[in-house]
């Protein structure tokens, strides 16, 4: 057993941190936020060829730094930290992770697209009626001459406006919440009958209300077995949840520590309020429930390529910890700055925006324990 | 005991309903219910229809222009407005300044201040935080030095400094301000109590926006802003009677059960529009029914514990230290129905547009319209467990006033 990062994941993570010490300050993502386009292109850029990040989870065969899961990890929780918008987890982490998988045949070269900033990628999966049911689909794709027909509305795809590619999940098959029957598309986003609305979203993000309309899409756009692509797209969505997990304790980290150091200066009665106890012990729930989060991020990262199985329980337990500790601790965060805790100026209130979204993506705690004691108590039985 | 109410309340309650189906403002009918945001001119248009019907100031005594209704009748009231709909009354002239001047004014300030206060012609706003002054409101700094003007011969108050959080400042017409007239009393007692007028020279308001992206409160500055004497309501530095009477009526009505109950049923509403993972709706789904159960119990033990407040009011108790239970139980349900709220909303709470222009060329809608003000309200709610005494203070003063430790 070894909790220890390599060497050369200390350096992707210090590497990181300095970039965004310098470069992601508050006030500059605020700004980011504010633009017309809503994010830092340039920085993407930087990414990929100064830091060379976007690399970071692929095999080196792959063109990557020989990285796994755990630098999506140390990634994710470095963007936590600072907040940070630009598409890592939809392109890399999601993107990157189907075409890991996929076995297709240019998945080398797409990969290469990711690795080198050119290729961004967002996830649409969601539709306004499924909530977090990854099967729950409308969207259909008809076999038409040698490729598919896309029809279908996905809702609220993140970091669609930047994208320039969009990975669908949509049915060749079965009837609306049937496992099987589902297929994976990597979709060219110019093409012909997809339209977008863009907009920006409580946390700071851009995502695009996404309507395809009769899209003609190639044979070789398919991602995985055609009918047979729920595994993949739970393996990757699970991969996509221990990420935002460590982007979860990041954020949660930043939040606690604003506050010591906030409670520490603020005085009234005379007294920095971080004297009183009430607010001590809750600023030990705040550094435990952290801890806990990171804890289970560890385990959850480290099995995600065991069984589906075991992979599935993992993930589930470790989003129902950070679900609920995202909460606590932003609210208590909050809750200790008074009424700068309330102030659009100060980023603590900006951390709890992320993680009360954190709280939601890809299932709520409550679908998360249903999904955990499915795996764990039903199964058993 | 009994829980019934009399025949009399049962005519009052249909009274009052008849009333507001007749004559709530029809440009006001559904914006509390989307949670838009309110401009000064939708709340003074309902202030003002209440105001002519001589029921915008339900706890004031008759002799003050109340419209002496019994604490039953006040809590119908209440249960009203809220299955109505409608949007509330601005709380600092009717339940906070205007009961300080009835109280301890000099009928000169009585007959200048409470009418225009009752009938919507003065917007009124608290002065009592600043910067360093929240939880320890007594350690405010703003100070008012008297001198007598030669031009005039007569004596104000020269006042300098900031106030901050200042709720609907930007529409104010006059400020209720605690200053400091005595810098070397002990703290509580060198405080005394002024309306200033907005439009002074010297005061500036600027804005703070909050996490939602309201714009609801403000930094008052004060710079030499010269206040006249007969402004001070009750004696020099004997300001902090009139602060504390005031929380005490700020607090009591802060548990807003109706509207907490009118929150709950457009969950409820949400749920059945809300599908869950299986297809079916969200209020099928055993974990969000039990956590809808279990708010719903939470809210009837505070409504029935506000009714014992209530009955113990009407019995001649002035709201005593209990109310703080009140106001820590009636922030924590009205938190967690925002909680439930987003939930509800799915992926739909995550998009935001405030302030973001509406595409004419592509006005498809994004989402249920119940969905948009989700997260901002939750992140806005945030407040209530901060403001009007922290919870944590609350739970200070019940520790010593009611449990003596
Ligand atoms: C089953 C059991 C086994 C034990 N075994 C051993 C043993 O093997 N060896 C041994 O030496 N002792 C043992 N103890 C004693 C144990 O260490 C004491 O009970 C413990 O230190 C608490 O002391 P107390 O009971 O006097 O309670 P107090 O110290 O009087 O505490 C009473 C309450 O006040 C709270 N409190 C006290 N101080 C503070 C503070 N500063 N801030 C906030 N809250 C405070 C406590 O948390 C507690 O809730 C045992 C006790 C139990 C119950
Ligand atoms: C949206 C909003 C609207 C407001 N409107 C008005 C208004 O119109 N007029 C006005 O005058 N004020 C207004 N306020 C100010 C409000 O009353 C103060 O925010 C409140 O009194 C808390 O003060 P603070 O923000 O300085 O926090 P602080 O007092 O600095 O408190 C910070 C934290 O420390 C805790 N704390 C402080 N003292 C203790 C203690 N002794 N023991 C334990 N914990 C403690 C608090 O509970 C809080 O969690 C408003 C505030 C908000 C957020």
């Amino acid at each position: 057993m070894d909790f220890n990062f390599t060497e050369e994941q200390s350096m992707l993570r210090d590497t990181l941190a300095s970039f965004l010490q310098d470069k992601y300050s508050f006030d500059t993502r605020r700004a980011s936020v504010k633009s017309a386009s809503g994010w830092r292109a340039d920085y993407w850029k930087a990414f990929a060829e100064e830091l060379g990040i976007l690399g970071a989870p692929f095999s080196e065969d792959l063109g990557g730094l020989g990285g796994s899961a755990i630098e999506n990890m140390i990634v994710m929780e470095e963007c936590g930290k600072a907040l940070v918008i630009e598409p890592y987890l939809g392109t890399v982490v999601i993107g990157g992770g189907f075409l890991k998988y996929s076995g297709h045949a240019s998945a080398t070269d797409l990969i290469g697209g990711i690795i080198g900033g050119e290729i961004i990628t967002a996830f649409a999966y969601a539709e306004p009626q499924g909530r977090y049911n990854l099967a729950d689909l409308k969207t259909t794709a008809k076999k038409d001459g040698s490729g598919y027909v896309l029809n279908g509305h996905k809702a609220v795809v993140l970091g669609a406006p930047w994208a320039t590619h969009l990975v669908v999940t949509a049915r060749t098959g079965g009837s609306q919440r049937e496992a099987s029957g589902v297929s994976v598309f990597l979709v060219d986003k110019a093409s012909a009958g997809i339209v977008t609305r863009d907009y920006p979203t409580v946390d700071g993000q851009r995502a695009s209300e996404v309507y395809f309309e009769n899209v003609s899409i190639p044979a070789d756009a398919l991602i995985g077995v055609e009918g047979a692509g729920l595994p993949l797209i739970e393996k990757v969505v699970d991969e996509a949840i221990a990420a935002i997990c460590a982007e979860g304790v990041g954020a949660m980290r930043r939040m606690h520590e604003n506050t010591l150091e906030y409670a520490r200066q603020r005085k009234q009665f005379g007294a920095a309020i971080a004297t009183f106890q009430v607010l001590q012990h809750r600023m030990v729930d705040m550094f435990i429930n952290v801890e806990q989060s990171l804890s289970m991020t560890y385990m959850a990262t480290l099995k995600l390529d065991e069984s589906a199985h075991d992979r599935a329980k993992a993930v589930s337990a470790a989003k129902v910890q950070i679900g609920r500790s995202a909460k606590f601790v932003g609210q208590a965060a909050i809750q200790i700055h008074g009424g700068m805790g309330m102030t659009d100026e100060l980023a603590v209130g900006h951390y709890f925006k992320r993680a009360t979204m954190i709280e939601g993506q890809f299932g709520s705690v409550d679908h998360h324990l249903r999904r955990y004691e499915h795996l764990s108590i039903d199964a058993a039985a | 005991m009994n829980l019934d109410f009399s025949p009399e309340d049962l005519a009052f309650r249909d009274e009052v309903r008849a009333f507001i189906a007749a004559h709530y403002p029809d440009s006001l009918r559904g914006k509390q219910d989307e949670g838009e945001e309110l401009s000064k001119e939708d709340f003074l248009a309902w202030h003002r229809v209440l105001a002519a019907k001589g029921w915008v100031n339900p706890a004031w005594p008759t002799s003050e222009g109340g419209p002496g209704w019994t604490s039953t009748q006040r809590y119908i009231w209440g249960e009203e407005c809220a299955a109505a709909d409608t949007i509330g009354v601005m709380p600092f002239g009717i339940n906070m300044v205007g009961p300080v001047i009835y109280t301890f004014g000099t009928p000169e300030q009585k007959q200048r201040f409470l009418p225009e206060t009752l009938n919507g012609d003065i917007w009124w706003c608290q002065g009592y935080s600043e910067p360093g002054a929240g939880s320890d409101l007594a350690s405010l700094k703003t100070k008012a030095e008297r001198f007598t003007d030669p031009a005039d011969g007569k004596d104000y108050y020269l006042v300098n400094g900031q106030k901050t959080w200042t709720t609907m400042a930007q529409y104010a017409d006059w400020i209720f301000c605690l200053v400091r007239t005595d810098p070397n009393a002990k703290i509580q007692e060198g405080i005394s109590f002024l309306l200033i007028n907005m439009k002074t020279p010297g005061i500036t308001v600027r804005p703070i926006i909050t996490l939602g992206g309201e714009h609801e409160v403000n930094e008052v500055w004060l710079e030499n802003v010269k206040v006249p004497v007969e402004n001070r309501i009750y004696d020099e530095n004997k300001g902090w009677t009139c602060a504390k009477f005031l929380l005490a009526h700020e607090r009591s009505g802060i548990a807003g059960v109706a509207r907490s109950k009118r929150g709950i049923e457009r969950i409820r509403q949400m749920a059945t529009t809300e599908l869950g993972d299986d297809g079916q709706t969200l209020l099928q789904d055993p974990a969000f029914k039990r956590k809808v159960a279990e708010l719903e119990i939470d809210l009837t033990a505070l409504e029935y514990t506000e009714l014992r407040t209530l009955a113990a009011e009407s019995a001649g108790k002035g709201p005593g230290p209990e109310s703080s239970v009140l106001k820590i139980k009636g922030t924590e349900v009205q938190q967690r129905v925002t909680e439930l709220a987003l939930e509800a909303a799915g992926h739909y709470g995550a998009p935001y547009f405030r302030g973001f222009p509406t595409d004419g060329d592509n006005m498809r809608p994004i989402g249920p319209d119940y969905a948009h003000r989700t997260a901002p309200s939750y992140f806005n709610v945030r407040k209530t467990s901060i403001y009007g005494g922290s919870n944590e203070i609350q739970r200070n003063i019940i520790a010593k006033m009611v449990l003596g430790l």
